[in-house]
């Protein structure tokens, strides 16, 4: 990727933004469970970042996908996963799908306002009995003449308690498997959609988290994007564009891990000597940031096929898999090497190490990359 | 309404700098950026230009090489034009001379109202916007906290050490804003992009019709004698309070006259 005057007055701005708008506010939004969306997405929606590659019809910025990669790193170094996590939902979780197959009219109504920052939305695919196995999920909407009725709930809902629309994977057939599902549009403020519960999580604090019910919601059938019954593959695309941004996420987040914990190893003395000058130290090191470079590059690649019109299926599975436990990995040894004050709830390493886990569950968990990868080069049976 | 914004393009602050050991002015290689203290003043020139129909804001530099790094940022938050005037002849010019050649340079602008920050954040001088008013023979009005402009006057609320004087002055003038008289905006992706095609006008000091004497290090009146390491902070002195700290600390305040 060549990083133009342009990507470096982007990526400066977006620094600017969040330094002065999020960081200062992160502390009290990890404590409070949650953060002002409807506050801070317009600002967001104002320079462009919600709405980066969609059309400029719907207020999009028409821009390439290099601009997404340097959106990810820079939202990779805000000082917590939750809010940069939120942001990537309404960015490339929840609208992916409504961009490429949408009717005009629903984008007017639920895309131009979420890429302004206007309203808040959610991806509402995950059910309790339904997570990696997308294809097992129970919520259902029958059709009564140009309405949808729909039942069911949904789990692990970011921004769940503050959005206001969802984009809904249900099934809207009796065909089973991948067959007869549908993304619907579903404004939050529908009779029947409820917030069940608030949910408490290992990490991601500031992010809301919810679980969702609906009680006969009668949505217009227009409300469906694109084909009625097209909804699992359009889903599989969206959760491409989710993986990818998850991969630029972690090469911003590692490379401040990294350097945060360089300067503190070089100040930091034991035994008489900075902890730096310990051999075993600067050999870990040295390997992580070498395997962030491989991460880093390897993304760049993947952008670069995404701006060919490539299929990056296996660019984003792979990055996906090994972003997630590098930056697992680099939690765990910078928070190691921090000693005890790495250990405590006040340092950054603890929220790094509590946030970062996740990233190996959620847009597929490490064992549904494995799985698309075992099959793409034929390990699994045929 | 036509509205000149003076910024500086500064080595970036938050990388290590450097002083030539010889001139003792600052290295300014490398790529520069906006300072911070001027996206005031550029977002006040938005936000006045855009309450007037036909307005424009023109932003006005001086910098080597023909840096445009800074200007770039400026002209993404919305500025229409840019002047520039670079030449190797500036090399060294004190305030005063800057303040010639920047006043030359807006002058071609023929500006209602000019902007500039009360200091920039690498030289600190803070006399320049003052002289560029003198060699203009504008009116000037420096700290100020809010810029209204209403029909041919600009109403500035001048910050002073007890609060603020409001204070009227016809146009065109100059005035020099404090950092949060407005909240700068962040260059959108949109404005990043419009920068790329606006105009940049790049000048010399003989398009300016400046004599090389009168500028750059042979021009300045002003120069640096000696420079030395500040002064170690010595440590403070620890109060611990044993029901009288307030009173202590008070009459530590009062000691070194700051009460």
């Amino acid at each position: 990727m060549i990083e133009t005057d342009e990507h470096r007055l982007f990526r400066s701005s977006l620094r600017e933004l969040f330094e002065r708008e999020i960081q200062p506010h992160v502390d009290e939004w990890e404590r409070a469970g949650t953060f002002p969306a409807h506050e801070l997405f317009p600002k967001l929606g104002a320079v462009g970042l919600l709405g980066l590659e969609y059309g400029e019809a719907y207020g999009g910025m028409g821009a390439d996908h290099s601009f997404t990669v340097v959106a990810g790193e820079e939202l990779g170094k805000i000082d917590c996963g939750g809010v940069p996590m939120a942001i990537a939902v309404q960015m490339a979780m929840a609208t992916p799908a409504l961009h490429r197959y949408g009717s005009e009219d629903l984008k007017a109504r639920y895309l131009a306002p979420a890429i302004r920052g206007e309203m808040v939305a959610s991806i509402a695919v995950t059910e309790a009995d339904a997570g990696s196995d997308v294809a097992g999920i129970r919520t259902r909407a029958v059709r009564d003449g140009d309405e949808w009725v729909i039942n069911g709930s949904k789990l692990y809902i970011t921004n769940g308690t503050q959005a206001d629309w969802l984009c809904l994977l249900a099934r809207t057939g009796d065909g089973g498997g991948h067959r007869d599902m549908s993304l619907i549009v579903v404004p939050t403020s529908l009779p029947g959609v409820e917030v069940s519960r608030k949910l408490e999580k290992l990490g991601m604090w500031s992010s809301d988290t919810a679980e969702l019910s609906f009680t006969d919601v009668r949505v217009p059938v227009a409300n469906t994007i694109g084909e009625i019954g097209r909804g699992f593959q359009q889903q599989m695309v969206q959760f491409q564009a989710e993986r990818l941004i998850t991969v630029y996420r972690h090469i911003g987040s590692i490379e401040q891990a990294i350097d945060r914990t360089r300067e503190y190893l070089s100040e930091r003395r034991a035994f008489g000597k900075p902890l730096l000058a310990n051999q075993h130290i600067q050999f870990t090191m040295a390997e992580l940031s070498a395997r962030h470079d491989m991460l880093r590059h390897y993304a760049y690649a993947a952008a670069a096929g995404v701006d060919r019109g490539e299929d990056v299926t296996r660019f984003a599975t792979i990055g996906k898999l090994i972003g997630a436990r590098l930056q697992r990995e680099v939690a765990d040894t910078c928070l190691q090497f921090h000693g005890g004050i790495g250990y405590m709830a006040e340092h950054w390493t603890s929220r790094f190490y509590r946030d970062t886990r996740l990233d190996s569950i959620g847009a597929g968990a490490d064992e549904i990359m494995l799985r698309i990868l075992a099959r793409m080069d034929r390990f699994s049976p045929t | 309404m036509n509205v000149v914004v003076c910024v500086k393009q500064i080595p970036d602050p938050a990388a290590p700098s450097s002083l030539d050991p010889t001139t003792h002015n600052l290295v300014r290689t490398g790529k520069l950026i906006l300072d911070d203290s001027d996206s005031y003043g550029v977002e006040m020139a938005l936000q006045l230009a855009g309450q007037v129909e036909g307005s424009e804001v023109t932003l006005v530099s001086m910098a080597p090489g023909g840096e445009v790094s800074g200007l770039r940022t400026a002209l993404a938050m919305g500025a229409a034009k840019a002047i520039l005037v670079s030449d190797d002849a500036l090399a060294g010019s004190d305030a005063l001379g800057t303040a010639k050649v920047l006043a030359a340079a807006i002058r071609r602008a023929q500006p209602d109202l000019v902007l500039a920050a009360t200091e920039s954040t690498d030289g600190y001088t803070g006399t320049l916007p003052v002289q560029v008013a003198e060699l203009l023979g504008m009116p000037s009005v420096t700290f100020a906290k809010s810029v209204a402009v209403e029909g041919s006057k600009v109403v500035v609320e001048r910050q002073t050490e007890a609060g603020y004087d409001e204070v009227e002055c016809p146009l065109p003038a100059v005035v020099t804003v404090t950092a949060g008289v407005v909240e700068p905006r962040y260059p959108s992706f949109k404005g990043i992009m419009a920068a790329k095609s606006k105009p940049v006008d790049t000048l010399t000091i003989s398009d300016l019709g400046i004599d090389p004497s009168e500028v750059g290090a042979t021009g300045a009146r002003q120069g640096i004698v000696q420079v030395a390491e500040a002064e170690a902070r010595s440590a403070g002195e620890k109060v611990v309070d044993e029901g009288d700290g307030a009173q202590r600390i008070v009459a530590f305040l009062e000691q070194i006259k700051v009460i």
